[in-house]
């Protein structure tokens, strides 16, 4: 399958990427896809995720051609 | 409702007019306002300038489903939130949210609702430059 995966902020400049499009396999979870889309990059502890620009789990699944994002705690307003 | 993300700098004021000559004449009896403005400190350090960062189209939608979460909650004549990306100065207003009911109640809870979750929840970032250098803000202040 391929999906779409996005960084944003800090995490997007400590990273060295804003986004990659991943080839993988089928039956991943967000977890499985950070490790693939980073290289295995030691995960942030306070890392937040979405599929599909809705906030989701690690252990979420996802599909072929969902676009996924990884991002730091939010700090608009 | 009316949600904007925009990097051009805007007047809360005169989109409070524009929005409220749209709603429905007679049904509000309360308006309730908060406006967000970029101050020149933060965490002890002079801010000369900040560059909001933010998810374009997540964005837009949770900004969305925060009005018509409100809007169904307290059952709101009409609901606005307007957001500054870009490059923003001392002063600039960043956010403004403003909800209209028929009491002045359900104006205050529902704009306090939507402008915590804003900042809780919707995916913007801000990067400051100090007098110490270029630095992200790690988290909003609590209250």
């Amino acid at each position: 399958m391929t999906i779409t995966v996005k960084f944003f902020a800090s995490l997007s400049e400590q990273l060295g990427k804003k986004e990659i499009s991943l080839n993988a396999q089928d039956n991943l979870t967000l977890e499985n896809v950070w490790s693939q889309a980073t290289n295995n990059a030691v995960m942030p502890t306070k890392l937040l995720m979405a599929i599909n620009m809705e906030y989701a789990q690690l252990t979420d699944p996802v599909n072929d051609g969902d676009e996924v994002a990884y991002f730091p705690p939010v700090t608009g307003g | 409702m009316k949600v904007t993300v925009s990097s051009i700098p805007f007047d809360p004021w005169s989109m409070l007019e524009e929005y409220q000559q749209q709603l429905p004449s007679g049904q509000f009896g309360g308006s309730n306002i908060f406006v967000g403005t970029m101050r020149d400190f933060n965490v002890g350090d002079s801010v000369a300038e900040m560059t909001l960062e933010h998810y374009p189209g997540m964005t837009e939608k949770h900004l969305e489903k925060i009005c018509l979460q409100a809007i169904d909650r307290w059952q709101l004549v009409g609901a606005l939130i307007v957001h500054r990306v870009g490059l923003l100065l001392p002063d600039d207003p960043i956010v403004l949210v403003a909800a209209w009911s028929a009491h002045r109640k359900e104006a205050f809870e529902a704009s306090r609702f939507m402008i915590e979750d804003l900042k809780h929840s919707a995916p913007f970032w801000k990067k400051e430059k100090t007098t110490g250098g270029i630095r992200w803000v790690e988290s909003n202040t609590p209250s």
